[in-house]
């Protein structure tokens, strides 16, 4: 879009920065005119001693200043600047980045291009592929999971083969290139004293230490209130809609009664970004590898 | 007239001397500290105490306390010595004084607890930008109503900068600081996206450019010459440097937003201007250097002449290598990375400070009714630590920013980047260890300074004295 919205804009803006270009110049032009008694004082004293000499401009500064002003003007007619003039070499910022990264995937398209022929475990056990997976991950996905691929609180660990959405290659890859939206709703409603309930049936499947008068009752609680829905009666999760198992040992927040009591009452959003669009799918292949690389080493 | 109006009014340069030295180690010890934040994390204690909140408070205590200071003093010793008349304006003028010294302490309480506009060197909050405003307008009242009544006619040059700088920053910070409060702590810019960026750089390069530019050329134009005892190597240079150089700095903003969502014409316009900046800025640095030909010897002795000259030097290093950072395909390699903050403090620290600092000899002993400063040696060490301090920040940061320009810019046979941005971070320890002993020694100049001016202060003698009548005109 133009920044234009008037054709007085385009104009004023041509005639400003030109005008002002030129009285740099027609400034200095002038002022070397004046008379110069090189050596002698303009004749006023201030301050006791403060004088000034008539001394010339010097004539390497007057050129550095003219030269800068010529640079000036030829920029302008080779480059955008002069209100809507786009300048006569076309260029601009926006072409400049889209032309660098045109060049870029070409240069590595056939690099990628040999590994969206094999499948995403044929990848994984490629070494050169891997070392391309690894700084893959370190430039786009270790700032959330971490430089160790383990995550952190809200951003899953990579390593321990344990999947919210699916562990297959194919789902990894869906993920990746997709991204994800995980929200557990908040259940605010049911009241602290029933919530404290459904934390301690929670730690229950995962054998952690609970009350189990308040687990019983938190039992109850799960079915009743929906929480079965996700994470099923058994509360071993639900992978198609990235519900976590919550009879395992792992912990996207935390495992403590304090922290499961907020992730039920406040509820939880989470967002994996698409790459697909950013990245490309050759890239997405083969990070799809690397992370799937990741999870067989648990085993 | 009366007693008082045949004397000068030395009483505010010497508050505004003094607090120039003591805000000048708070803010540099602050930067100190932050600077020793990044070699050494664990150094981040609480929320207050934090980089992130510290950062601001360095900036803005350098630039604002330090350097307002200094400029509070000079301008005001040199306007009313100049004018041949005492300084104009009353009770102003002590509120210019409190006034400054209380948005200081409450900049330096507010941006602790986090209370910031996030513009960068325009933190503030608007209570106390209005505070800001009232003071400026009483000191441009003060300055301008000083040069009214002046007992000469023509208006020496160093009046010429302070003036243009007392506008021009009024300007700004009403320009920039238009905002709009949602409570008495917070308020939210009048202006949006690329424009409140592009409204924010054209302040942020143009208090660079007036309030560390042209304010401190008007110091260098006064003191230069008379610690020198020589006349100002070309009036027409000074007319002409003068002119080009308040009306182009105005035009250099965008060159700080380069390749953002600025529009491309407003960057060209922006890179151009600031190239032909270069001979403006150079010619204050002709000015000031060239008024010692036939006295260089005068250098070997004199330590604060030393202060100045070499002020004048870093001065024209960072006027050349300011324009060179704004050309586009120099800034894709320097924007963002440590060679910025490099180029800052060779004008800060090689420019603002050594030429306040050397301002600030000259002007003791003489508002104490001293011969000179307590040690002329201490001034001595004084300069060799400083100078020693400003160099290895500087190259330090060279080397620190063209490396992290180059690790982030380099990519693999794939694709990927190189380096991942914890690498590049990493290599920059040792430089940044480098850039704390740099400091440290800034600092412990600063110190050094500190007690030279006790010692100086110390049974002074703090009696105005006589206006000097206006000498008679000779061409």
């Amino acid at each position: 879009m133009s920044d234009f919205v008037s054709e007085f804009w385009n104009l004023y803006v041509v005639v400003i920065v030109l005008v002002s270009i030129l009285a740099c110049a027609a400034l200095l032009f002038i002022q070397s005119k004046a008379t110069f008694t090189q050596g002698k004082t303009m004749g006023h004293v201030w301050d006791e001693t403060l004088e000034e000499y008539n001394n010339a401009l010097p004539k390497w500064w007057s050129w550095m200043f003219y030269i800068t002003v010529i640079f000036a003007l030829v920029y302008l007619v080779l480059y955008p600047g002069l209100g809507k003039f786009q300048g006569i070499l076309g260029w601009s910022s926006a072409g400049q980045h889209q032309a660098e990264v045109a060049k870029a995937d070409a240069q590595v398209k056939p690099l990628f291009d040999k590994y969206m022929k094999m499948d995403v475990k044929a990848v994984a056990a490629d070494k050169q592929a891997m070392e391309m997976g690894k700084r893959l991950y370190m430039t786009y996905c270790m700032q959330c999971h971490g430089a160790d691929a383990r995550g952190s609180k809200g951003f899953p660990n990579l390593t321990d083969n344990d999947w919210l959405y699916g562990g297959e290659p194919e789902k990894i890859e869906e993920t990746i290139a997709g991204g994800r939206m995980g929200v557990m709703p908040p259940h605010a409603q049911l009241g602290a004293d029933t919530i404290k309930d459904v934390a301690n049936f929670v730690r229950s499947l995962s054998g952690l230490a609970h009350d189990s008068v308040r687990a019983a009752k938190g039992k109850e609680t799960f079915t009743s209130a929906g929480c079965i829905g996700c994470h099923g009666p058994e509360g071993t999760g639900l992978q198609a809609v990235g519900a976590p198992n919550l009879t395992d040992k792992t912990w996207l927040y935390g495992s403590s009664e304090n922290t499961i009591i907020e992730t039920v009452t406040k509820g939880r959003q989470n967002q994996m970004p698409a790459w697909k669009e950013f990245l490309g799918d050759g890239k997405v292949h083969v990070l799809a590898a690397y992370v799937y690389s990741l999870g067989q080493g648990a085993k | 007239m009366s007693e008082t109006q045949t004397t000068y009014n030395y009483k505010v340069v010497r508050q505004f001397t003094v607090m120039t030295v003591i805000w000048g180690i708070v803010g540099m010890l602050v930067g100190v500290i932050i600077a020793a934040q990044l070699v050494w994390p664990e150094l981040n204690f609480g929320p207050w105490l934090h980089f992130g909140r510290l950062r601001p408070l360095h900036t803005n205590a350098v630039i604002f306390a330090f350097g307002g200071c200094a400029l509070f003093a000079t301008s005001y010793w040199c306007v009313q010595r100049t004018c041949h008349t005492r300084l104009w304006g009353g009770p102003l003028i002590p509120l210019t004084f409190w006034g400054w010294q209380i948005i200081i302490v409450l900049a330096a309480v507010t941006l602790p607890l986090g209370l910031t506009t996030g513009k960068e060197y325009a933190e503030l909050e608007w209570p106390i930008d209005i505070l800001v405003t009232v003071v400026w307008v009483s000191y441009a009242i003060v300055f301008f109503g000083t040069i009214a009544k002046r007992t000469v006619s023509h208006i020496y040059v160093a009046n010429w900068f302070f003036g243009a700088m007392i506008i021009a920053v009024a300007l700004l910070h009403l320009g920039n600081s238009c905002e709009i409060p949602v409570s008495f702590v917070k308020s939210y810019s009048c202006y949006a996206g690329a424009q409140d960026a592009m409204v924010q750089w054209w302040y942020g390069h143009n208090a660079v450019g007036f309030f560390l530019t042209a304010g401190f050329l008007g110091m260098m134009y006064y003191f230069v010459p008379k610690q020198a005892g020589r006349p100002v190597y070309s009036y027409r240079l000074s007319v002409v440097h003068f002119w080009a150089l308040i009306f182009t700095y105005m035009w250099a903003g965008p060159h700080h937003l380069h390749y953002t969502a600025l529009p491309d014409w407003t960057q060209s316009v922006g890179m151009i201007f600031s190239l032909i900046l270069l001979a403006p800025s150079w010619g204050g640095m002709i000015n000031g250097i060239m008024t010692l030909s036939g006295a260089w010897n005068k250098l070997r002795d004199d330590p604060i002449l030393k202060f100045l000259i070499t002020s004048l030097s870093f001065y024209g290093m960072s006027t050349f290598e300011g324009p060179m950072m704004s050309v586009k395909t120099v800034n894709a390699l320097s924007h963002y990375t440590d060679w910025t903050v490099g180029h800052v403090h060779s004008g800060a620290l090689g420019w603002v400070a050594m030429v306040s600092i050397g301002s600030v000899y000259y002007l003791l002993p003489r508002l104490f009714g001293k011969q000179e400063m307590y040690s002329t040696k201490l001034i001595t060490v004084h300069f060799w630590v400083a100078t020693i301090g400003v160099v290895l920040y500087i190259a330090s940061m060279w080397v620190a920013g063209v490396m992290q320009g180059l690790m982030w810019r380099a990519v693999n046979a794939d694709g990927t980047l190189a380096y991942s941005f914890v690498e590049a971070v990493k290599g920059s320890y040792p430089f940044w260890a480098i850039r704390v002993l740099g400091g440290v020694l800034f600092l412990g100049g600063m110190l050094i300074m500190a007690y030279n001016m006790f010692k100086t202060i110390a049974g002074g003698n703090t009696q105005d004295v006589p206006v000097v009548a206006a000498a008679a005109h000779h061409a």
